[in-house]
């Protein structure tokens, strides 16, 4: 077995340009394979599982799933509104124990701003027992005033502290032109929670209502608020409600009685099925992805194949010496093969490095966009898979340079006539 | 008591015409334990393949040889491999040292597949040999003759009990080749190894008790390179 080593390692040594190549394309290979499973696997643990802590979504007839993006993720655009009547009618619902409503539709520089109640401070729970904390003196807004409260990413990014003043534009996107007139107030910027919300400025549902420019049309017709006028609630309408139930089961009933039964609204209910369906529709971008890894993984083998066997040639008379000192010839055969794998080994383990660093921009990327956190240390079955795989693939590219070293004719080399 | 029995050994090759020419017909040669022989022979005459089959590198048509009464002709590669690894020590006329190892590596190589490849005691070889300084060079690194005496090292490292050189000073000036031969000869002696050597430098031959003449031991009448 020193042997065995002795010649592994010094081929690789003399060999170092190609085998530093060969290493970097299987540590690529290796890094890309990891990170494709990772990446699928915790985005859909991240995005169907995360900390949500509504259990459903009533909003505008429609898709369930742009419901979901839009009030969870807080992604895409609202399907549409839902008149407050129907918002007042679930809340009052004795099955439900919250009903939070949502308008959305304008944003600060591309950040997402939300109408709500306050209960969303002072009863919602995104995780279990957790809820929302204000950072320093920060507390929720007045649903009087024009208050807003900010999340950590939001603040992050926009730079607004306790007391600063903003304007909302109107439109989901940043590139919106129109801006309000009405300038808000931060009370408070709120602890990171790693979840979607932490891009989301928060402000009282009234100030949407009120919010020039905006027209409510509950009834059918347009109503635009007075100021100073208390609105009709009639007139007033909501891109969505978010709802916990006091149980499941309760959610399977509205389901029936509103998405079966009813014409006017959805129930994307549960949240993580409507998440997990949407991944489903797309598990054939996740397939490709798979695909163009695999085929990362077969070039990377063919060309530690390719760098080995170019260097038979000119090894022929070493294998020969080797057999004259009494190597055997499964001795040299088994030599190249375990070069073959060494190279994919030593691949493998570089490939973690690339599979950190891929994880941490792509982690860096979701979070950015989405506000969903990944976790890049979390253990997932191909951190070993691949890197086995690897070493089978490394193992079988050196079997075809091995068998030509298997086959080297010792006498006809040592004397010079090959 | 007799080390090495050679009996009606023939070897024939085919040219690329299809004519079949014997390269070897050798009726009897033995070589005892601790023996030194010289065998005399011109470039071509089949000595290196007499060698080669000796070693078993190359498998004879027919004929047997017998090493320690076991005979070796009809063993399988594997145990040919084994019986070189174990028993048989090789200096070639080219060195054959490998390139990319340093010549502690190339020396302990030398007994690598056989009793494992003892570095102490390659290390202590090339230190006898003039070496020690030289542990960590690799062959393009050292003179002519400081090669020759690593591949001396690589053919005793194993502790052979019988050492084949094939025109071992052949590439070596007077001054060196006699220093490399009182070594090859003093070691083998040291090691109690039996030395069988070819040659075609009547000095080299000179210093040696027992001398055979290939051509006439020999029978073949044509010769071939292999």
């Amino acid at each position: 077995m020193r042997a065995l080593l002795l010649i592994v390692r010094r081929s690789l040594r003399k060999h170092a340009l190609s085998t530093t190549v060969t290493v970097v394309s299987a540590a690529l290979a290796s890094g890309l394979v990891m990170a494709v499973f990772a990446v699928a696997a915790q985005s859909r643990a991240a995005f169907a599982g995360g900390p949500v802590g509504f259990d459903a979504v009533l909003g505008a007839r429609g898709s369930a799933t742009q419901l979901v993006l839009n009030t969870v993720f807080h992604l895409e655009t609202s399907p549409g509104n839902i008149p407050w009547t129907l918002y007042k009618e679930v809340s009052e619902d004795n099955t439900v124990e919250l009903a939070i409503p949502y308008a959305v539709g304008d944003n600060y520089r591309g950040l997402r701003i939300v109408g709500t109640t306050s209960e969303i401070f002072t009863r919602f729970e995104y995780i279990k027992g957790q809820k929302f904390k204000f950072v320093g003196h920060g507390e929720p807004f007045d649903e009087t005033l024009r208050q807003a409260v900010v999340g950590s990413e939001a603040a992050r990014i926009s730079g607004l502290k306790r007391g600063d003043t903003f304007q909302p534009s109107h439109g989901v996107s940043e590139f919106s032109a129109v801006q309000h007139d009405e300038r808000y107030v931060v009370s408070g910027v709120l602890e990171a929670t790693n979840s979607p919300s932490d891009r989301v400025i928060w402000i009282p549902i009234e100030g949407i209502f009120r919010m020039g420019g905006h027209i409510l049309r509950g009834t059918g017709e347009d109503f635009e608020a007075e100021a100073g006028a208390t609105i009709p609630d009639e007139h007033k309408e909501v891109s969505a409600v978010m709802l916990k139930f006091k149980s499941q089961i309760h959610g399977l009933r509205m389901e029936n009685r509103i998405n079966r039964q009813g014409k006017v609204a959805t129930l994307a209910w549960p949240i993580a099925n409507v998440v997990a369906q949407l991944f489903e529709r797309l598990g054939w971008v996740n397939r490709i992805l798979e695909l163009v890894a695999y085929l990362v993984v077969v070039v990377a083998g063919g060309g530690l194949l390719s760098s080995i066997y170019n260097t038979m040639n000119e090894r022929r008379r070493e294998f020969a010496i080797l057999r004259a000192l009494g190597a055997r010839r499964r001795t040299v055969f088994s030599a190249i093969v375990l070069e073959a794998t060494t190279i994919s080994a030593l691949g493998s383990l570089l490939g973690y490095l690339v599979y950190a660093a891929i994880m941490v921009v792509a982690a860096s990327i979701i979070r950015e966009r989405t506000g969903v956190v990944l976790d890049t240390l979390e253990w997932h079955s191909a951190l070993v898979q691949t890197p086995v795989a690897m070493l089978v693939v490394g193992a079988i590219a050196g079997i075809l340079p091995a068998r030509k070293a298997y086959a080297t004719d010792v006498a006809s080399t040592l004397s010079g006539n090959l | 008591m007799e080390l090495l029995q050679v009996e009606n050994l023939v070897k024939d090759y085919v040219s690329p015409e299809g004519e079949v020419q014997r390269v070897l017909s050798i009726d009897r040669f033995a070589l005892d334990s601790g023996e030194q022989v010289a065998i005399k022979g011109s470039s071509g005459s089949g000595k290196t393949t007499f060698l080669h089959i000796v070693a078993g590198i190359l498998a004879a048509d027919s004929g047997r040889v017998c090493f320690d009464g076991n005979e070796i002709t009809h063993l399988s590669e594997s145990r040919r491999d084994q019986y070189r690894a174990r028993e048989l020590g090789y200096v070639f006329q080219s060195f054959h040292l490998l390139g990319a190892y340093s010549a502690l590596e190339n020396v302990t190589l030398g007994a690598a597949f056989g009793s494992g490849g003892d570095p102490d005691l390659a290390r202590e070889l090339l230190e006898t040999l003039g070496l020690g300084h030289r542990l960590q060079h690799r062959p393009h690194q050292l003179s002519i003759g400081q090669q020759q005496r690593v591949a001396l090292a690589r053919a005793l490292a194993g502790r052979p009990r019988m050492v084949l050189a094939d025109e071992p000073t052949g590439n070596l000036d007077s001054t060196h080749a006699q220093e490399a031969l009182e070594l090859l000869c003093s070691l083998c002696r040291k090691q109690g190894a039996a030395l069988l050597l070819v040659s075609h430098d009547p000095t080299v031959l000179a210093a040696f008790d027992r001398q055979e003449d290939f051509a006439v031991l020999n029978g073949a009448v044509k010769e071939v390179t292999l």
